[in-house]
């Protein structure tokens, strides 16, 4: 794979392990059965990010506020290392994350892609159309009423 | 002379127990749960975080149990906690454009591209209490419908078009920050901005409602108000890409004010901008007038002398952290000051009794 290409591919693998919910995820990875051995290149972290808004939604960067994120990252035996960086203080949910990142370069990639990547993935879009569906039901059919003036 | 006194810890210690009783409550009640919170009071935890200044609908449902609802002392249990957090980065920018909404209202156009979205509002409710919430009961799903499109352009975004709106200086400079620096004056429109998004709903309300009774007068219309959620994509540096680490909820207010022109520029519309995290509609329109408000100068308005338009007073006097700690520290021990006034008030009393009795003489 070009390295642009599979730098995109792993950027949206993490993004689908960071927005999924800590319990389905941890469940999820359970069931596939691996627990590799690894060591720690830095333990799990909790921390801050900036988020930055737009002035006018499109002009120039300001600070909006913090949002608390958990980051860590390990190696494998193999030397295979994963990266997370997670929403929130869950710090097992952080470790499970990088435990995939790292998994998802090699072999048991296809697993983890069918076994974690993809039903967190379905359960994102499921969350996602639900707000829609209900935002779409709230959506104003303006009528015009017939006045008598017009007759 | 500085006079330390000490005492008071068994009373302390007593009293802090007494508040945990009351914080739990009845105990034939169940324990309240900030999960609880988080999903029920909502709205509660969305104002903890953007006046909090940390997005963490956890860490402020518990901040509000904590509290036992008082906001405030929520909002400063969560600003002290903020500061024990090591900064991993800067967000890119979000983009509001590109919002997931669950509503989204233009005050000013009707047929507007992507459609009125009332969602979860209390506009149009009637205001009366609803006395069957007394009982407990299922509230029904929701209704569903077949969404039209994805996503919804900036209303602002149509009169940018034909040039009818003011645009937004573009820049991409690193913005100043508050946390990192103290506020110095004058501030340029990201600081602002910041103060604004983390300052008191109450104090912005306020001023907001000024500027439409005829201080600081700048006929706002609700241009757009959107509430959704928007990915926060970060920078990893350890991997030299970018990853969408979140999604979390924004309300955002974009107002459209008159503005006659100027000897260079034609007339056009100006702008006014609210962001606040969670669902946060009341706040977000507030911030949108004040900031606009506050731009008076670089749109070459008069200064009328109103205390929105006077950043020093807005940006000093909105931090409502600053402002309860300053305000209820009088609450505490002042046994020396107050001394020292009575002693004088009492000595003023004794030379003007002297004086009056000399002149009598």
């Amino acid at each position: 794979m070009p390295e642009a290409a599979s730098q995109a591919a792993r950027a949206e693998w993490m993004s689908v392990l960071a927005k999924a919910d800590a319990g389905a995820l941890a469940a999820a990875f359970d069931a596939l059965g691996l627990a590799p051995e690894f060591d720690w290149l830095r333990r799990p972290e909790i921390g801050a990010v900036m988020v930055q808004g737009r002035a006018g939604g499109t002009g120039a960067p300001f600070n909006l506020g913090e949002m608390t994120v958990t980051r860590c990252a390990l190696k494998l035996a193999d030397g295979r290392v994963g990266h997370a960086y997670v929403p929130g203080r869950d710090r097992e949910k952080a470790r499970i994350a990088a435990l995939c990142d790292a998994l998802m370069q090699g072999a048991e990639a296809d697993a983890v892609a069918t076994a974690v990547l993809e039903p967190m993935r379905r359960a994102a879009d499921d969350r996602r159309a639900r707000l829609a569906r209900k935002a779409a039901a709230t959506r104003v059919d303006f009528f015009t009423m017939v006045r008598g003036e017009d007759k | 002379m500085y006079v330390a006194v000490k005492g008071g810890e068994r009373a302390i210690g007593n009293a802090h127990a007494w508040l945990a009783e009351s914080r739990r409550g009845d105990p034939a009640l169940p324990e309240l749960s900030t999960a609880q919170i988080r999903a029920k009071l909502a709205l509660a935890t969305a104002r903890v975080m953007a006046e909090g200044s940390l997005y963490d609908p956890d860490l402020a449902a518990l901040a509000i149990k904590q509290a036992r609802g008082d906001l405030i002392e929520a909002i400063f249990l969560i600003r002290a906690y903020r500061t024990t957090l090591p900064r991993f980065g800067h967000s890119r920018p979000v983009e509001t454009a590109r919002m997931a909404c669950i509503r989204r209202i233009s005050a000013i156009f009707k047929d507007v591209p992507g459609g009125q979205i009332l969602g979860p509002t209390f506009d149009y409710t009637h205001r009366l209490l609803e006395f069957r919430l007394l009982a407990e009961g299922d509230t029904p799903p929701a209704p569903e419908a077949q969404p039209l499109a994805p996503e919804c352009p900036h209303v602002t975004g149509f009169l940018g078009r034909e040039g009818l709106i003011q645009t937004e200086p573009a820049g991409e400079a690193r913005p100043p920050d508050l946390t990192r620096a103290p506020l110095e004056l004058p501030a340029e429109r990201a600081l602002r901005l910041q103060a604004l998004a983390r300052g008191d709903e109450g104090f912005l309300l306020g001023l907001a409602y000024s500027t439409q009774r005829g201080y600081g007068r700048n006929h706002p219309f609700v241009g757009e108000l959107r509430v959704g959620m928007v990915a926060v994509v970060l920078d990893i540096p350890e991997l030299g890409f970018a990853v969408e680490i979140a999604e979390i909820e924004l309300t955002e207010c974009e107002t459209v004010n008159q503005f006659t022109g100027s000897k260079t520029e034609p007339a056009q519309f100006t702008r006014g901008y609210g962001l606040a995290f969670g669902h946060a509609e009341r706040k977000a329109i507030a911030m949108a007038l004040v900031d606009r408000a506050l731009r008076w100068r670089e749109l070459g308005e008069e200064d009328t002398g109103a205390p929105a338009q006077h950043e020093e007073f807005v940006l000093s006097h909105c931090d409502n952290i600053q402002a309860s700690g300053f305000v209820e520290h009088i609450k505490l021990p002042h046994y020396v000051d107050f001394q020292s006034e009575l002693e004088l008030v009492r000595r003023l009393r004794r030379d003007a009794a002297a004086g009056s009795e000399a002149a009598a003489e």
